[in-house]
């Protein structure tokens, strides 16, 4: 084997540059994952659509389905809250954040009430299950993977919750815009969602 | 806390169990993924064997029916789940920190908990042989083959457990993955020591930015197949329900839209051993740095959009065929421009022909020839002759055995020094090259015959006279040749372990910061973060009088 004649010390290597910045790993992590998420819902989408019309017995979304305005403003307007929850922790204002904060999450909240309370509609009213039909297996999936993830985006936003009231939230504001982030593509996808299933779809 | 006198030898089998099994060091987790990943080969290869031995001989019946349609399931499904994907991902949990001057990964507990899914996931797949047939006594291990087609799955054709084993632990092991691809990614962009700017790093940081990459929209949509499958078998979904107005095609493509990609998932991380090892032997520099980058990512691009020339069969229409004939023939195109790099690095270079390099060389003429015989079956008349054949079989073995597993091996004999702190041996190596070179040559050359000769893929035995005979006898022994080969690979690990020689911080005088370190590496790899000012900072430091960083 060569034997290395130079001692090996990278730190001598030569004077490190001025400036050496790289960018937040929470923010590139979140990044990544959420491209991954919107590949697994890309996929579901595809589903749907390609399924539209095709089921073998009824009934069809032009029966059953209600255009959730309402809800889907509660939901879109949390977006907003957020980012000004955001602004006012970077700001350390602790009393206003905490506020915007509990606004996000009851309207996170009141969005899946909205889903309940449409899929309690659809399966006592009109006898739509996930197994009655095509429309139905692919509706409640997307619709329900959607749900999934707010529902998950609401229990992150609540420990954060509880954490800012137990006063450990401090200097944390990359990680709170980290979820934020999410919460970002949580609303994202439902824009997708509501204009597949409530605009094309019906 | 005993904290006087306690020494690492003092440690008891449990303390060091424990430490292993919660350690978030990203070398250990290598080294979990890596033993893990061994394990399932050794199983994946015996299964290989039970195929070859069944198929030895016309009227053979070795095993029943049934044993045989779960081993070529398990086969599969465990070589690309649970041997290639962890090894490769260990390889990078090993490699990426220390090439790139980090002292971990960027989310060390992420990394720790993507592992244990990843383990959960395979011990899951094979629980399935006790615990597979429910019921129902319908038969233990999965039996749908690895692609799993619709509606082969659906409850009436797959009653008991089995299937949901194969799709349970195929969604786990997914969501292992995409943990470790965020954390590849974040690591690579984000924990760079000072002065390793993009282009300064490693190639095998950039292709392995690349394949994470590629593995978050590649795995996922097999991700999203998995729970509509599990939607379908549990709560009576018909995503795939054909009585229903389901698609089966459906399936097959989000499969193929998991499963092209997946097949670049695997081989850039083979590309990224052979740009390491290489240059080094070669005594050179890599060739067309730049160059090598821009084709990866192209590949990587380009692999997105063929998926259905695994379906040219199934009926699409002309123009589907001919968008994923050409899109096929393209990825030709920057994957031939990488085999020129390699050969124009080791053109006019001083070559060592150490083991690594061996299986290297070997690497570059048989994934030529992989390749080769995929741009044959990208022609659609062709492949319609083709496709299901042993062919098609010998084909993907080619790239998967004879491209990745021989690069992987090759990684194994360059990093094993600095991973144990031992040489490995060169003579058990060459055996190991030698048999295994032999034995895949012998079975998988032959194998293209009778597939051009018309034998089925999946077949359970066949009729004598038909001219297959030889060929499959040939075709087993050339597997058993194998086996014993990667035997003495085996043993060439464990014996190396405590009998080889000496390795020292750099054993093959090379350019990277891995070999900057004490071999084993310390848990914190770095004493004080290094700083970079070219891509081959050793080389800079043992040739202060001609730098490299002079020419960049």
């Amino acid at each position: 084997m060569s034997a290395i004649a130079v001692e090996i010390e990278p730190t001598r290597a030569t004077a490190a540059p001025a400036a050496w910045t790289l960018p937040d790993r929470g923010v590139v992590g979140m990044a990544s994952f959420i491209i991954a998420e919107s590949a697994i819902f890309t996929i579901f989408v595809v589903a749907y659509l390609f399924y539209l019309g095709k089921s073998a017995s009824g009934p069809t979304p032009r029966d059953v389905l209600e255009v959730p305005i309402f809800y889907t403003i509660c939901l879109l307007s949390s977006s907003v809250t957020i980012h000004l929850a955001g602004q006012r922790l970077r700001r350390n204002q602790s009393k206003p954040f905490l506020a915007l904060w509990l606004i996000t999450i009851a309207l996170g909240a009141t969005f899946l009430f909205g889903t309940a309370q449409e899929w309690r509609r659809l399966i006592y009213e009109h006898g739509l299950t996930i197994s009655t039909n095509l429309f139905g297996t692919t509706y409640y999936s997307l619709v329900g993977l959607h749900a999934f993830h707010v529902t998950l985006g609401l229990l992150m936003l609540t420990i954060v919750w509880w954490l800012s009231v137990t006063g450990s939230l401090r200097r944390q504001s990359q990680r709170v815009e980290v979820l934020s982030l999410y919460w970002h593509f949580v609303d994202v996808v439902w824009v997708v969602v509501f204009t597949v299933v409530y605009v094309i779809g019906r | 806390m005993a904290i006087h006198g306690a020494t690492i030898d003092a440690r008891t089998w449990g303390e060091t169990l424990h430490e292993w099994v919660t350690t978030v060091d990203h070398k250990r987790i290598g080294l979990l993924y890596i033993l893990f990943a061994l394990l399932f080969l050794v199983i994946a290869g015996v299964e290989a064997l039970v195929i070859r031995i069944q198929l030895m001989y016309p009227h053979n019946d070795f095993v029943s029916p049934q044993v045989f349609n779960r081993m070529f399931t398990m086969h599969g499904t465990t070589m690309i789940f649970f041997f290639a994907m962890p090894i490769l991902f260990g390889f990078g949990n090993y490699l990426v920190p220390l090439m790139i001057g980090a002292r971990d990964m960027a989310f060390p507990r992420l990394n720790a908990f993507s592992f244990w899914l990843s383990a959960l996931s395979g011990f899951l797949l094979y629980f399935s042989f006790l615990g597979g047939s429910g019921l129902y006594g319908a038969g233990s291990a999965p039996d749908a083959g690895w692609w799993a087609y619709a509606p082969l799955t659906a409850r009436a054709f797959s009653p008991g457990s089995s299937t949901d084993y194969w799709t349970i632990a195929v969604l786990v092991s997914g969501f292992g993955s995409i943990g470790t691809a965020v954390n590849l990614i974040a690591t690579i962009l984000c924990m760079r020591c000072p002065g390793m700017t993009l282009g300064r790093m490693p190639l095998l940081a950039w292709l392995y930015l690349t394949m994470s990459g590629l593995a978050l929209i590649g795995i996922t949509p097999l991700s999203a197949a998995q729970l509509m499958l599990l939607v379908d078998r549990y709560l009576g979904g018909h995503f795939f329900d054909t009585q229903a107005g389901g698609s089966a095609t459906l399936w097959m493509h989000f499969f193929w839209i998991f499963g092209h990609p997946e097949v670049y998932i695997l081989v850039i991380p083979a590309f990224a051993f052979m740009s390491e090892i290489i240059p080094v032997f070669s005594r050179k520099p890599i060739f067309g740095y730049p160059v090598m980058v821009a084709a990866t990512v192209c590949i990587a691009f380009v692999s997105m959009s063929v998926w259905a020339h695994h379906m040219f069969t199934i009926g699409m229409n002309s123009y589907a065929n001919s968008f994923f004939a050409i899109t096929t023939m393209a990825v030709g195109v920057p994957t031939g421009i990488k085999i020129f790099n390699w050969l124009g690095t080791m053109w006019g270079g001083r070559i060592q022909f150490k083991t690594p390099m061996l299986f290297s060389i070997a690497f570059l003429f048989q994934f030529l020839i992989a390749g080769l015989t995929g741009i044959i079956q990208a022609a659609v008349p062709f492949d319609w002759q083709l496709s299901l054949s042993y062919f098609v079989v010998a084909h993907f073995h080619y790239v998967i055995v004879g491209g990745i597993l021989f690069a992987i091996f090759a990684a194994f004999y360059y990093w094993y020094p600095k991973v144990s702190g031992r040489l490995m041996s060169e003579r058990l190596g060459q055996i190991h090259f030698w048999l295994f070179v032999l034995g895949f040559h012998l079975t998988f050359d032959v194998m293209h015959v009778p597939g051009l000769l018309g034998m089925p893929r999946r077949i359970y035995t066949y009729e004598p006279g038909r001219g297959w005979d030889t060929l499959n006898l040939l075709v087993s022994i050339g597997a058993f040749i194998q086996a014993v080969g990667l035997l003495v690979f085996v043993a060439n690990l464990i014996l190396s372990y405590w009998k080889g020689d000496k390795a020292g911080k750099d054993p093959w005088d090379a350019w990277t910061l891995e070999w900057s370190v004490s071999s084993p590496p310390p848990a914190y790899n770095f004493a004080t973060i290094p700083t970079v000012a070219s891509r081959r900072p050793l080389w800079d430091l043992k040739h202060p009088e001609d730098p490299d960083s002079r020419y960049e």
